[in-house]
């Protein structure tokens, strides 16, 4: 297939996925933002939502404060963020357009009317009741498309570098996440923090769409070394490292084998693998949660470019 | 009687043949069911993203062509006969294509004259004495054609260069179909959903001879922003070939090829909808970003083929239309099946004086202009407009040619107020390949939704129809 429809599928799902990750978040948000001071401590909630973006420098250009209003705005609506849903929406539908060719019908369809009602939301709901509607619209649209996609496209390539987008965004929020709130999982955090951050552990979970999958998992209270055990080594839970890393190699192979030749990014994917395989949460606190994580984030960057650069130019 | 001829009521009042089922089911189905209909169509199409951008309107990037929901019946019979025409003038077209970047023998013969070709700006002299493979130049054309009675067609204009419209064709059929299955069970309709693979048959027909057995063919669009993107993915879907930019081509040794996910292939045959200028800043426009450096070098070296070739331009030409019967004859010794309409060269002094003189009764036409951009209208022109238009025409008479004002057809149409008569054309899209000609049946039926209009174009608020060739 044209390097470019393969670029443009592998961005139209980051993107679709993106815009789903920063509904979470916002929903999350707003939860812990609703709970009293008491029960989540003085951190500004709304900050760390833009810090756990990415975005907090382009946020900063623009505002003087992070608070409800301005957050959600820049997150959700704001032309100005190229990452805010609307843009992602907005630039999933200009890819989805490009290679209308490579896309089912039923893919065509949900994009498309995802940003034809995107049109109706104007520049913001009025009300927080509204805004929570539309989080949950934005959710819904990316299921149905990723449902779409699993539904309905032929198992070639086309489908693997859309997969792969999917799981190479997947795992770069999750580490974001991460990334921003990994204090709040040390494992001395029980002692210091104790019960005040049982909310923030709640919230994380909830951003990943995790907080009944916990309950399952360990069968035991939220515990914050079980948070990241399940975040970032758990093959089960479909958002963590791990299960992103293991759908990343089964689509790069898939690449390999119907092309015939594997190449550098197959084997940067399986080495990052490997070494989650092989990790266990005492060995990653010991050697630093937030090492790990940093180096995690900068792995799967160079990942990115590497398939870049093996197949989309 | 009417001076206007209703396909559907002729111009006595009676219904014509091919109409009577129709006209019967609009008289069955209550008013409001249509007007349903029609709203299910339009969301319909915007649902499937069949839209097209209008130059000039920075507001409106996307937009829907309206569509109306009563179908243009043409019969088998009427249907024949256009087609016998339309392949007859199509064949003569490519001759002299070939001729005038060939021997020149129509040149020579005195039957066209020099000037018009040579001084004509879409004639590309780079394709002087080259040749193309399988002799073939417009391998997709678009002929124009207009109806004025029962037994009257004229051909409008005819368009060699990059006819657009085949997709609403195709999606109109799709439509009716889904919205009114009774009415097509009640009819036995010509298919036109084989128009796809007649398309890819006579592209694959048409490979270089330095081809693989299986030539690669692909789609060349400008991008997303061209007014038919859409109908450029749409066809590249249906086709089953990639839709290409020219950012995805490159010319490696006189050959092209595409960057794909596993390295460069070679592409045989390129449908390009991207104008002559654009193609190859190598050798045409310098600024175009959206062609092929180097793609005219393996054109010329015959390992690739444009369809349509380079140069086909020049039949798009008014003044060369006006030519277009003695063109018929001179190549293929016939006379001509569908009749041009009469047309006075503004260039021929004795010509540009009658038409001075008769303005408001006459359309004036730029030779070069196409989209229903530039022209005059006389009958509903203002004074004012007609005495502007004088002026252009007296400072630069080679560039227009004029025609009677045609009292175009109509045809049943869904309006405000009910059903009424509208102005309709039709183009009919003709594939030349290397083995055969193929016409699928009806083609795209524009209809000019103003009360009175004769302007169809969508770029004017125009619309299209389905268009039915019946089995009698």
């Amino acid at each position: 297939m044209l390097s470019r429809t393969a670029d443009n599928l592998y961005w139209l799902s980051r993107y679709v996925e993106r815009a789903e990750y920063l509904a979470r978040i916002l929903d999350a948000t707003q939860r812990l933002s609703s709970l009293p001071l008491a029960y989540v401590g003085t951190s500004n909630e709304w900050e760390s939502a833009v810090l756990t973006a990415g975005c907090a420098t382009a946020f900063f250009k623009i505002y003087d404060e992070a608070n409800e209003e301005n957050v959600t705005d820049f997150l959700a609506f704001s032309t100005a963020n190229s990452s805010s849903i609307r843009s992602c929406f907005e630039m999933a539908r200009s890819n989805a357009r490009a290679v209308r060719t490579a896309l089912t019908m039923e893919m065509w369809d949900q994009i498309n009317g995802t940003w034809l009602e995107l049109q109706r939301y104007g520049n913001g709901p009025t009300s927080r009741e509204e805004l929570s509607r539309f989080l949950r619209w934005v959710q819904e649209s990316s299921l149905r498309f990723d449902g779409s996609a699993y539904r309905t496209m032929l198992r070639n390539d086309a489908y693997w570098f859309s997969r792969l987008g999917v799981y190479i965004e997947r795992a770069d929020n999750t580490a974001r996440i991460l990334d921003v709130k990994y204090h709040l999982l040390l494992p001395d955090n029980e002692r210091v923090g104790g019960p005040l951050d049982y909310f923030q552990w709640a919230a994380i979970l909830r951003s990943v769409s995790a907080l009944t999958a916990y309950h399952w998992v360990y069968r035991d209270s939220l515990k914050p070394w079980l948070v990241a055990d399940l975040l970032i080594l758990k093959e089960e839970l479909p958002r963590s490292l791990a299960s992103c890393y293991e759908a990343i190699v089964r689509n790069l192979d898939s690449i390999s084998g119907a092309y015939g030749r594997q190449g550098p990014a197959q084997r940067q994917a399986r080495a990052i693998r490997t070494r989650l395989q092989n990790s266990r949460m005492d060995g990653i606190f010991q050697r630093g949660l937030h090492e790990f994580i940093s180096e995690f984030i900068t792995e799967t960057n160079g990942l990115g470019g590497a398939i870049t650069e093996q197949f989309l130019v | 009687m009417s001076a206007i001829f209703d396909e559907m009521k002729g111009r006595d009042g009676a219904v014509r043949a091919p109409y009577d089922e129709l006209s019967r089911w609009l008289t069955e189905v209550p008013p409001d069911v249509l007007d349903y209909r029609r709203r299910e169509a339009e969301l319909l199409f915007r649902r499937i993203g069949i839209t097209f951008a209008v130059y000039g309107e920075a507001d409106s990037t996307e937009r829907l062509i309206p569509f109306d929901v009563i179908p243009r019946i043409i019969s088998g019979t009427e249907w024949r006969l256009l087609e016998k025409g339309l392949t007859q003038r199509v064949k003569a077209l490519n001759m002299f294509i070939k001729d005038i970047y060939g021997a020149r023998e129509i040149l020579r013969a005195g039957i066209v004259p020099d000037d018009l070709v040579f001084r004509n700006p879409a004639f590309r002299p780079e394709m002087s004495g080259q040749s193309v493979p399988h002799d073939i130049y417009v391998h997709i054309a678009g002929i124009d054609i207009v109806r004025v009675d029962a037994d009257t067609f004229y051909v409008l204009e005819d368009n060699a260069r990059t006819p657009s419209g085949v997709s609403y064709m195709l999606e109109n059929r799709e439509i009716m179909m889904r919205l009114f299955p009774e009415l097509f069970s009640r009819h036995r309709i010509a298919p036109v959903e084989n128009y796809p693979d007649e398309l890819l048959a006579t592209l694959k027909s048409v490979a270089p001879h330095t081809a693989g057995g299986e030539p690669n063919v692909a789609l060349l669009t400008p991008g997303v922003f061209n007014s038919a993107y859409y109908e450029h993915s749409f066809l590249a879907d249906k086709l089953g070939v990639e839709l290409v930019e020219g950012r995805d081509l490159l010319v490696k040794n006189e050959i092209v090829y595409m960057r794909t996910t596993q390295g460069l292939k070679r592409v045989d045959v390129i449908y390009r909808r991207l104008d002559d200028d654009f193609i190859d800043p190598l050798t045409f426009r310098p600024d175009s970003i959206l062609g092929v450096p180097g793609l005219m070098s393996a054109y010329q070296a015959g390992n690739v083929t444009l369809a349509n070739a380079v140069g086909t331009g020049i039949a798009d030409d008014k003044a060369v239309y006006s030519y277009m019967p003695a063109i018929v004859k001179f190549y293929l010794d016939e006379e001509p099946i569908l009749k041009n309409v009469p047309t006075w060269r503004c260039r021929e002094e004795e010509h540009l004086a009658y038409v001075l003189d008769h303005l408001p009764e006459l359309v004036v036409k730029e030779v070069h202009g196409s989209g229903g951009y530039g022209m005059l209208i006389g009958p509903t022109a203002s004074k004012i407009a007609i005495e502007q238009f004088r002026a252009k025409l007296k400072t630069a008479p080679k560039n227009f040619i004029a025609q009677p004002t045609l009292a175009l057809s109509t045809c049943p149409t869904c309006v405000e107020a009910g059903v009424a008569p509208r102005h309709v054309d039709l183009r009919p899209f003709v594939l030349s390949g290397s083995d055969r000609t193929r016409i699928v049946p009806g083609g795209l039926t524009r209809v000019a939704l103003k009360e009175g209009s004769l302007v169809v174009n969508s770029s004017q608020g125009g619309g299209t129809k389905d268009t039915w060739v019946l089995d009698g």
